[in-house]
């Protein structure tokens, strides 16, 4: 099942349904590695709420689509994994490193924002 | 008894007819026996923690309850005489090989009496051990079993009842939660301390938890380990974590299992640790008097 992926403003919000298979992942990765930059988007926010088994492909494809955002200039945030989900990662030794990580989607548009300000600063002190 | 006389071939009328006149003596010389139980008992330096009296009262109904198995060759009496005495002794801190250590030595005692009274006719008294062993083995081991599930049960009971205390996931501010933890932790305890928390995240949208572990005084590496993990997965729902209270010991462990210090906050104190989540959280507590001037 493809993953709807909805523009918000400056951010776009991909919102999983269902487990998905390999397939679905690579197809969300390709996606919104494109769509981040036709919409020219800031953030990204992946939902991963539904999800109640996160597997090693599903884990490092979720990193590797966070750092392709970083490098074409968004920022990402996973949003809403399940308690269980998250000790069962660590479990397995996937950490999701340098991946940020919010509560909920709320959460996670709080955590863009604060990150858009800084951004911002950082760009008029540059200026001056 | 006739069922029993019927099935077994071999002088079956002797054996019980045995057991019959074995129980009849045993009868006659109680009070002598039973006095001679309770002095070995004291001897032993056994039951220290109950009084000469009680040890009396005691050894009294043990006797007779095992004289009344040894002649019905039924045991619930007994096991319920068993379990009921467990219950009471074992608040008292009467230990496992106490209790062995007393039906053993009645065991002796009765044995010593029967050697006394056939030991001028061997093949009689072969026949009455023969008799004697096998119904007094299993008293014995009737009693210990009693008295050991007693103890498990009490012990059971004992975990649950600190299961159900052990953990408060406290609220202490908006989005601010605290997780005193206090005594030893266990695997198990561990697991419901990270399912607990985890689950007190998600229901009250925390942002920070300080964990104080200012009560746990060791930590094996293997719960180090669980710590470590509980605290990356708390990152994971978008939290942080901040540990105080930790001891020079547990922080020898973790340096030994060698932890990655920079993702552990810690904070020295719980004080010192509800004001860095205070920071983090962007509170500032101002004093009454300041607040009101700088308003």
């Amino acid at each position: 099942m493809e993953v709807p992926i909805l523009k918000q403003g400056p951010y776009l919000i991909a919102s999983i349904q269902s487990a998905l298979s390999d397939e679905d992942l690579v197809h969300l990765r390709d996606a919104l590695v494109a769509q981040v930059g036709k919409l020219r988007s800031r953030g990204v926010i992946v939902d991963v709420t539904v999800l109640d088994v996160m597997d090693s492909f599903a884990t490092r494809t979720l990193r590797d689509i966070a750092h392709m955002i970083r490098l074409r200039g968004a920022e990402m945030v996973i949003v809403g994994i399940q308690p269980e989900v998250a000790f069962a990662l660590v479990r397995l030794g996937l950490k999701l490193e340098g991946v940020a990580t919010a509560l909920d989607l709320e959460e996670g548009i709080l955590y863009l924002n604060r990150k858009m300000l800084e951004s911002g600063k950082e760009m008029k002190n540059r200026g001056r | 008894m006739r069922k029993v006389t019927h099935k077994t071939t071999t002088a079956p009328m002797d054996s019980v007819e045995l057991l019959r006149e074995l129980v009849a003596h045993l009868q006659q010389s109680r009070t002598l026996l039973r006095e001679e139980w309770a002095r070995r008992i004291t001897e032993a330096k056994l039951l220290t923690a109950m009084s000469k009296d009680e040890i009396f009262a005691e050894a009294t109904a043990i006797y007779d309850n095992y004289i009344e198995a040894l002649e019905s060759g039924t045991f619930e009496a007994l096991q319920a005489y068993a379990r009921n005495l467990s219950e009471r002794i074992i608040p008292r801190g009467v230990e496992t090989h106490e209790v062995i250590g007393i039906v053993l030595l009645l065991r002796d005692v009765l044995a010593r009496s029967l050697f006394a009274k056939y030991q001028s006719d061997f093949a009689l008294y072969n026949r009455i051990l023969d008799a004697y062993e096998p119904a007094a083995n299993r008293i014995a081991n009737t009693v210990a079993v009693g008295f050991v599930q007693e103890r498990e049960r009490v012990i059971r009971e004992q975990q649950e009842a600190i299961r159900v205390l052990s953990t408060p996931v406290l609220q202490v501010r908006e989005r601010l939660l605290i997780l005193p933890i206090i005594g030893v932790i266990d695997p198990q305890r561990a697991r419901q301390l990270t399912e607990q928390l985890l689950r007190g995240i998600r229901t009250n949208r925390a942002k920070v938890v300080v964990i104080d572990i200012t009560g746990v005084p060791v930590m094996d590496a293997n719960v180090a380990n669980h710590l470590v993990q509980t605290v990356e997965a708390t990152r994971l729902l978008g939290a942080t974590v901040i540990i105080t209270g930790l001891s020079p010991e547990i922080a020898q462990t973790l340096v030994t299992i060698g932890v990655d210090l920079g993702k552990m906050n810690t904070v020295g104190d719980l004080q010192g640790g509800i004001e860095e989540a205070e920071r983090l959280l962007g509170y500032k507590v101002v004093p009454l008097g300041e607040a009101s001037h700088s308003v």
